[in-house]
């Protein structure tokens, strides 16, 4: 990893409206370039807007489609990572993110925990991923994890002890509660979650989340860089569009792990044996168990 | 357990971001309005102010011959505080003729017939003024079906739909909708003497507690039972909750084809916007 310049995207995407979306991302990344940016974050589903509901399929994109290239083209200028509908072979429609990284996809992560209560409905229009992989890039070893991913420690864990360095999560929260939290009650919770996780697993946490409105639901902003204490380096403004620039430090990275040799100190094989012992267990509690 | 105080500012700068997006998107720029002189259309329409300029809030006056004079008056204020654009519709005229063939209706028919009368009228002008009619239901009535189902329960655009009637009061005082208007007896003035408090039976400060906790915190009713609330009261509340079910839905519809509206045919209310 070295010393680089990461922005967030914090935008209000039109929903269901790649042309436009693709426009927008094509803009902002012009602005990011612009700033010496080296790596630019869009929130989940960048490129479509997030209730899509029967639209999932209307405004799906291969990995390798043609209205990805200009982006592909832009990020021989600026690393990215852009979020869509995914259509995969056997139509298959996932919620991804992909890495996109001179000129090329360098990777895609599809969203494995699809939340399906409350507001959400996800499970019902899209398929669950399979893989929590961390990978190389230019800048540095990363993972991707999307939004409601980001809500299962182990996933978080699985990207961690695969090496990365640095988490990123593209987010799409529509802000939920009103009392004293500012902006929302969930919001102050993902703020706590993602300090945590810079703390517990030493490694830079970009948190971009989207603004605007859908059907009424407000998506909060509030975009952050969290470094490998814990510590927030940069956070976007709630409810408004925004450009977020943060340095990122190999620095930091080193004195947090020296400091804090969590990672270190890890019990991989301890945690697959217990987690093993687990699923053996519930596999046991059936009726004829 | 149960604080439904708000942060106003936050509060008010979703709602006014609510009504300028949901505008827009539908490729309008005004909204219209039915001023009745009573804390929810006031906040409504101060919110909408706000989002979209005084040039671009029109508020109907629609009175009976019934309703209050402090209604008008208070009504009145909202659009001079306000600055925005006025119109009074009288309504006695039409409903009065229509129940010359109907003399034994009752207060709740003709009360719902005012209400539906005003509805066609804020629609008409809508047309006439290229405006979204803005809603002015709050939650507690919207869960209790406190309100006329295809009167005043219907526009196009509802900011305070999600706040419960005791918030409506706390943000109506902090976006400072004059004093009379927020701490006035709550009325659907739909005849001399109504409040809605004697016509419900509780008052706004117990039944938000309800709700809150039934539908926010999804407690039980043998929860709240257990918390000591009076056993009659929450299963009233339940139930009226439960009977207007329908209310705050579509009409249903006969399933036969592969794909129904509403049911497997789903598309965000936004799609395309």
């Amino acid at each position: 990893m070295r010393r680089f310049r990461l922005a967030v995207a914090q935008i209000a995407p039109v929903l269901g409206d790649v042309e436009k979306n693709l426009a927008l991302h094509e803009k902002v990344a012009r602005e990011a370039i612009s700033r010496s940016v080296n790596l630019l974050v869009f929130p989940e589903l960048s490129l479509t807007g997030y209730f899509l509901k029967d639209q999932v399929t209307s405004v799906a994109l291969a990995g390798e489609e043609p209205a990805l290239a200009a982006l592909r083209n832009l990020s021989q200028r600026v690393a990215m990572v852009v979020g869509f509908v995914e259509e995969a072979p056997g139509h298959r429609f996932h919620n991804a993110a992909a890495y996109l990284e001179g000129g090329e996809i360098r990777h895609i992560h599809r969203k494995v925990y699809l939340p399906t209560y409350g507001i959400f409905d996800e499970q019902r229009y899209l398929a669950a991923g399979g893989h929590v992989r961390a990978f190389d890039t230019a800048l540095g070893r990363m993972a991707i994890l999307i939004c409601e991913d980001m809500w299962h420690p182990a996933a978080v864990g699985i990207a961690a002890w695969d090496g990365a360095e640095i988490l990123l999560c593209p987010s799409a929260s529509p802000g939920r509660g009103l009392g004293q939290a500012e902006p929302f009650q969930n919001s102050s919770t993902w703020e706590r979650v993602i300090r945590a996780y810079g703390d517990l697993f030493t490694c830079f946490v970009v948190y971009a989340n989207r603004v605007g409105y859908e059907d009424g639901a407000c998506f909060w902003g509030g975009s952050e860089v969290v470094g490998p204490t814990g510590v927030s380096l940069a956070k976007a403004r709630y409810l408004e569009e925004d450009l977020l620039v943060a340095e990122v430090d190999a620095g930091t990275l080193r004195r947090a792990r020296i400091a804090n040799p969590l990672l270190r100190d890890e019990r991989l094989d301890l945690t697959l044996r217990e987690v093993e012992r687990i699923i053996r267990g519930q596999a046991g509690e059936g009726p004829g168990g | 357990m149960v604080d439904l105080r708000l942060e106003c500012e936050t509060v008010r700068k979703i709602l006014t971001g609510f009504i300028d997006n949901e505008v827009r998107k539908a490729g309008f720029e005004r909204v219209v309005v039915g001023l009745s002189g009573g804390v929810d259309s006031a906040l409504s329409a101060f919110l909408a102010t706000e989002a979209l300029g005084p040039q671009n809030v029109w508020a109907i006056l629609m009175p009976y011959r019934t309703s209050s004079p402090e209604s008008a008056a208070h009504a009145a204020l909202v659009v001079n505080t306000l600055g925005i654009h006025s119109l009074t519709v009288d309504i006695t005229p039409m409903v009065d003729v229509y129940f010359a063939g109907f003399p034994d209706a009752d207060h709740v028919r003709r009360g719902n017939k005012m209400a539906r009368e005003r509805m066609t009228i804020l629609f008409d002008h809508s047309a006439r003024l290229g405006g979204l009619v803005l809603g002015t239901s709050n939650k507690t009535e919207l869960l209790l079906g406190y309100g006329t189902l295809y009167g005043d329960m219907a526009s196009a655009v509802n900011p305070l739909g999600d706040l419960y009637k005791t918030q409506v009061r706390q943000l109506a005082r902090h976006v400072k909708v004059p004093t009379v208007i927020v701490e006035k007896q709550p009325s659907a003035d739909l005849w001399a003497g109504q409040t809605d408090e004697a016509e419900l039976g509780f008052t706004y400060e117990e039944v938000d507690k309800v709700l809150s906790l039934l539908v926010d915190q999804r407690c039980e009713v043998p929860d709240l039972i257990a918390e000591g609330f009076d056993e009659k009261f929450v299963r009233a509340v339940y139930h009226k909750v439960q009977a207007s079910q329908y209310k705050r839905r579509l009409p249903v519809i006969a399933k036969v084809s592969a794909r129904t509206i509403d049911r497997d045919f789903r598309y965000p209310r936004d799609w395309g916007r």
